[in-house]
């Protein structure tokens, strides 16, 4: 194992559980009829029963039970056609009712597994314990004043999928990769836009260490981790700490942590004497959620190719290296993107286009595919061009950056700036000898078996039709007249 | 005849035929119910809003516009959130708490043309049986007993509701019901209680005792009167889940008198230690008059009633710990400030509840707690179930069944405070139809030897009301019970 | 199963209510005789019942994902104790 971390006294395993906190995409809350949209001001999106003003009662959104299914499909798990919505009491200044409507003994979705691409090459399984469906909490700012702690409950009653994992990675590496995994499913699928930024998807990660081949270390929870960076960071460092504590003599209790970014570490986030009892119990309010088999079926048909399954057909249908094929599909609007450029055309030479030209912009300036200034149909009118030997390779970068910056199209800039390739043998030609006729010493090297040369010529020509002569006869014309 | 006087039926009548109008209705109620304050009834009166509510209600007469309870004034338990209105609950942490809703049951009323007059007292949070645990103070039965000047509980919860029917305050009342809270007071008072099959009326807007047994149901003088009350209340709610999707029957047109035929279960669980014979002698009468009426008596067993009363003193308080927890002094009520918001919790919380809210929040939060929730809990939501099928199970052999309403007359304010299991135990004939579900109502039949009302039972199949209210129009009219409170009659 | 002082001061605590220590143990006594009343039900044969968790049996209506309610801050912070900028206000929650 690779994966191993070394301590003081020898190595250790670290294992990690997730708990991803998705929001699904609805208008309407999981139980009430305000809505959803992020960023309004305080309170705005709050009904009655948010509120939990007296006597208010719960009525559950189907949207929400068609995503959880949806989502509960997509990650290969089982459906539980009878679940049951239970409530979780706590105490808490943005938890209105005093209680979470959740699921507990009855989840809407169970056991399933979804492979994950290791950076290394290898393929792992990841197991789901299950998915189920509860409100979110308010938000609480403690920052607005030094005594007081203010409460909008906007987010109160939101739709959440809680996606479990079976305690199956072994490295932050690994969390990342499944998180990342996850949320291009349900990106895919469109349950959940993932937006980590706006908290659309949260993670929760359970961290214990232990001796390779032991038993299970006690975990800690650390909650509400809403950026892959502070995932990855706060787990090494939760890791690391658990490791010092033990190597010292010490025991780790069980219990809840709050991450902190500023100083990199992780802290208590509860008192210890604090002892939480949920006591949940099946919501009265609610009656069971029962699911008929055609349901099921219509939710199952209703879901798009999914990135495995998109994947394994790039591979088969596009002859692409299993790499290219796992980065294309990583985001549908990708994958899609992809395939319009490809449709039709050189599919190797697209996916070159899209990954390294393309993403390279895009990554540069922070923008997502579905904002590119260059669409799918625009490179695609760019290939065309090299592949009619209207243009080269070389001079299409060019193009390409020109399209990237301008938005104009690719036929447009490369007529506007006379860059059609020069096919014509005799222009050609003209050119080629007069590099040789000024570089006799060059020519004589070259014939004494400095076949490096050639390399040093093509440039001398390309520069000389400013990269518009056509690289293969300048190479054939080259190789002819030098010879002799 | 006085105004105050008529059922609701009569004032139907009357109102149709131009006798009197709505506005004086009402006014004689107003006036009614402020001479009835010494009972401590209404703990909100809104005589203005029943003026404007019965000025509205001829005008709409006058357009050929009459609902079911056209100009009939009613005074609503204060467990209704009533819009613009206060609603607390009889509770101290909802103090000064206006409700900005209407509750469904409520605005059904007022779509029919009712009338309200104010807010009633009641147990604080629904929880008791003598109204005594009211933070707006005790109610007095209008009753008295013979040569016994020591006030009387008029039951509860809904004891403000009973009280205010049977002092001719208030023609009819709304109630809730979560173990006997509407029957146990109708039976205190001398009035007719009811209590719908669970899902029949919508929970929405009252505020929540215990969510898997709270039903809203009408308080009033005869058996007609609920019939007419309740089809105005019930009606399927598409924002209460539990409220069941299916027609409310015309409930009036039941009250045909003809039970021939008709087979009446007599279950002998319900003979309890302690229970005064003239309880008993009062439902055998009860069986003599179904006999009579050309109903077959069939005895049956119910085997698991002695187990309901502890049932629902796990259920009601465990649901009751997780429906107040809203209760925290953040978003309405009252605050009690504290230092840290722990503190600031413990302090509205234990300064808003009563000492019986305390208690059961207490019982409620220890059995859904970790390591008692299967020893507790879980094994009275079986119980549970073998409790309903039971009735179930009867219904193979019988339409509906008769039994006592509760163990004994209206007691003295002040007695059994000390023993909460003592309290408890006026709901033993209550709280299995609750458990199940059943609709089942309470009909005045009679009274003790010292002149306080008794009331009988009868408890129906799920959503058969009309079968229910059939047999108890029978009882109502053999019982001729015309007797009346002393707060009325002036004799002391 | 009988309640100890203990046990109520952490059942008082979930339940955030304030019992003094003075009356732990008269709620203790008070607590344990309706418990004791409640043990009963092991009396029952329960096994392979399954628990009553609803009467009602029918299966509601889900709602349709329209945005049908809130949109109302004045009604939602009408009744509220205190109130800063449209938010809720309350002691400062230390995490
Ligand atoms: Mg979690
Ligand atoms: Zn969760």
């Amino acid at each position: 194992m690779s994966d191993l971390l070394k301590g003081n006294t020898g190595e250790w395993e670290m294992v990690i559980g997730l708990e991803i906190h998705a929001q699904v995409i609805s208008n309407a809350k999981l139980f009430s009829g305000a809505a959803t949209a992020f960023g309004a001001e305080p309170n705005s999106q709050v009904s009655l029963v948010d509120a939990a003003m007296p006597g208010m009662l719960p009525v559950l959104n189907e949207e929400s039970v068609r995503q959880a299914v949806r989502t509960g499909l997509a990650l290969n798990s089982k459906i539980n056609h009878h679940s049951v919505f239970a409530r979780k009491n706590y105490f808490y200044p943005d938890l209105p009712q005093g209680y979470q409507i959740s699921q507990y003994e009855l989840p809407v979705v169970g056991e399933g597994k979804i492979e994950i691409d290791l950076p290394n090459g290898d393929i792992k399984v990841v197991e789901i314990e299950r998915l189920h469906l509860e409100q979110d909490a308010g938000k609480s700012m403690h920052d607005q004043h030094p005594t007081k702690t203010y409460i909008d409950l906007n987010r109160s009653g939101v739709t959440l999928m809680e996606i479990v994992s079976k305690p199956d990675m072994r490295s932050a590496e690994e969390a990342v990769v499944y998180v990342t995994k996850v949320r291009s499913i349900l990106r895919y699928i469109e349950s959940c836009d993932g937006n980590m930024q706006e908290g659309s998807l949260r993670c929760d990660a359970n961290v214990s260490v232990r001796r390779p081949g032991d038993e299970l270390g006690t975990r800690c929870e650390i909650k509400n981790l809403n950026s892959l960076r502070f995932l990855r960071q706060a787990i090494d460092h939760e890791a690391m700490r658990q490791i010092e504590v033990i190597e010292d003599g010490g025991l780790i209790p069980q219990e809840t942590r709050l991450y902190d970014p500023d100083k990199g570490e992780t802290r208590s986030m509860r008192s210890k004497e604090e002892a939480y009892d949920y006591r949940y119990f099946p919501d009265p309010d609610l009656l069971p959620l029962d699911l008929s088999e055609d349901f099921v079926a219509a939710m199952k048909a209703s879901l798009p190719e999914l990135p495995d399954v998109r994947k394994s057909r790039l591979v088969s249908e596009f002859g692409l290296s299993a790499y290219d094929a796992s980065v294309l599909v990583a985001e549908r609007e990708t994958v899609d993107y992809f395939e319009t450029v490809a449709n039709g055309r050189d599919a190797k030479l697209a996916a070159n286009w899209v990954i390294s030209d393309l993403f390279g912009r895009l990554n540069k300036t922070g923008t997502p595919v579905s904002q590119s200034p260059v669409k799918a149909e625009a490179l695609g009118e760019l290939i065309d061009l090299i592949s009619d030997q209207t243009i080269s390779g070389r001079i299409a970068k060019d193009v390409f950056a020109d399209m990237f910056e301008t938005g104009k199209g690719a036929a447009a800039i490369v007529e506007d700036k006379g860059l059609r390739q020069v096919t014509d043998t005799g222009t050609i030609r003209a050119q080629v000898q007069a590099v040789i006729d000024a570089n006799p010493d060059k020519v004589v090297d070259y014939r004494a078996g400095n076949q490096k040369l050639v390399g040093w010529f093509m440039g001398q020509v390309m520069q000389a039709s400013q990269g518009k002569a056509n690289p293969a006869m300048v190479n054939q014309l080259l190789k002819e007249i030098i010879s002799g | 005849m006085k105004l105050t006087e008529l059922t609701i039926a009569a004032a139907r009548d009357g109102l149709a035929a131009g006798d009197f109008t709505g506005v004086e209705l009402t006014e004689a109620h107003v006036v009614a119910m402020e001479a009835s304050r010494p009972l401590n009834a209404f703990v909100t009166e809104t005589a203005e809003k029943a003026r404007d509510m019965a000025v509205a209600s001829d005008a709409r007469r006058a357009s050929g516009n009459v609902g079911a309870m056209e100009g009939v004034p009613i005074a609503i338990k204060d467990l209704f959130c009533t819009e613009g209105v206060k609603a607390a609950a009889c509770s101290h942490i909802l103090d000064g708490f206006t409700p900005p809703y209407e509750s469904t049951v409520t605005k059904n009323l007022w779509r029919a043309g009712a009338v309200m007059l104010g807010k009633t007292n009641m147990d604080e949070f629904a929880m008791g049986s003598s109204n005594m645990s009211s933070y707006d103070g005790p109610v007095t039965n209008p009753w008295r007993a013979d040569g016994d000047d020591a006030k009387r509980v008029p039951g509860g919860s809904s004891g403000g509701s009973a009280a205010a029917v049977a002092a001719f305050a208030a023609m009819g009342a709304t109630g809730t019901d979560t173990g006997g809270s509407i029957r146990q007071p109708g039976a205190f008072t001398g009035v007719v209680g009811m209590k719908p099959t669970y899902g029949r009326c919508s929970r929405w807007g009252v505020i929540a005792f215990a969510s898997s047994l709270d039903q809203a149901g009408p308080l009033t003088r005869t058996v007609r009167d609920a019939s007419i009350m309740l089809g105005a209340m019930a009606g399927h709610d598409s924002k209460d889940s539990t409220s069941v999707d299916r027609p409310v029957p015309d409930f009036e047109a039941s009250l045909t008198g003809d039970i021939r035929g008709l087979r009446v279960g007599v279950p002998k669980e319900y003979v309890v230690d302690g229970m005064p014979g003239e309880i008993e002698a009062l439902w055998h009468q009860g069986v003599e008059w179904l006999k009579d009426a050309g109903a077959h008596i069939v005895d049956i067993s119910l085997p698991h009633t002695k187990y309901a009363l502890p049932t629902y003193y796990i259920i009601a308080p465990a649901e009751a710990s997780s429906n107040l927890a809203r209760y925290d002094g953040v978003r309405y009520g009252l605050r009690v400030d504290g230092e840290s918001l722990q503190e600031m919790y413990e302090n509205t919380r234990s300064e808003g509840f009563g000492a019986e809210v305390k208690r059961r929040l207490l019982i409620g939060t220890y059995v859904l707690s970790a390591g008692y929730y299967d020893a507790y809990y879980l094994k009275a939501q079986k119980v549970r179930s073998r409790i309903a099928q039971d009735f179930h199970d009867s219904w193979e052999t019988v339409d509906a069944v008769l039994t006592p309403t509760a163990p004994s007359a209206a007691f003295a304010q002040g007695e059994k405070m000390d023993d909460p299991i003592a309290m408890y135990l006026n709901d033993v004939f209550t709280v299995p139809a609750s458990l199940a579900g059943l609709p089942a109502i309470s009909v005045p039949s009679g009274l003790s030897s010292d002149g306080l009302p008794l009331g009988l039972q009868i408890i129906g199949r799920p959503f058969d009301e009309e079968t229910m209210f059939r047999v108890a129009g029978v009882i109502e009219q053999a019982a001729a019970f015309t007797a009346r409170p002393q707060f009325i009659t002036g004799e002391a | 199963m009988s309640l100890d002082k203990e046990t109520v001061r952490k059942i008082a605590s979930l339940a955030r209510l304030k019992v003094p220590d003075e009356e732990l143990e008269t709620m203790a006594g008070e607590l344990n005789n309706i418990l004791g009343w409640i043990e009963q039900l092991r009396e029952v044969d329960t096994e392979g019942i399954a628990p009553m968790t609803s009467v009602t049996v029918t299966v509601p209506a889900l709602r349709a994902d329209r945005v049908t309610d809130g949109g109302y801050v004045d009604l939602v912070l009408a009744n509220a104790p205190e109130e800063v900028a449209n938010s809720f206000v309350v002691p400062k929650v230390i995490e």
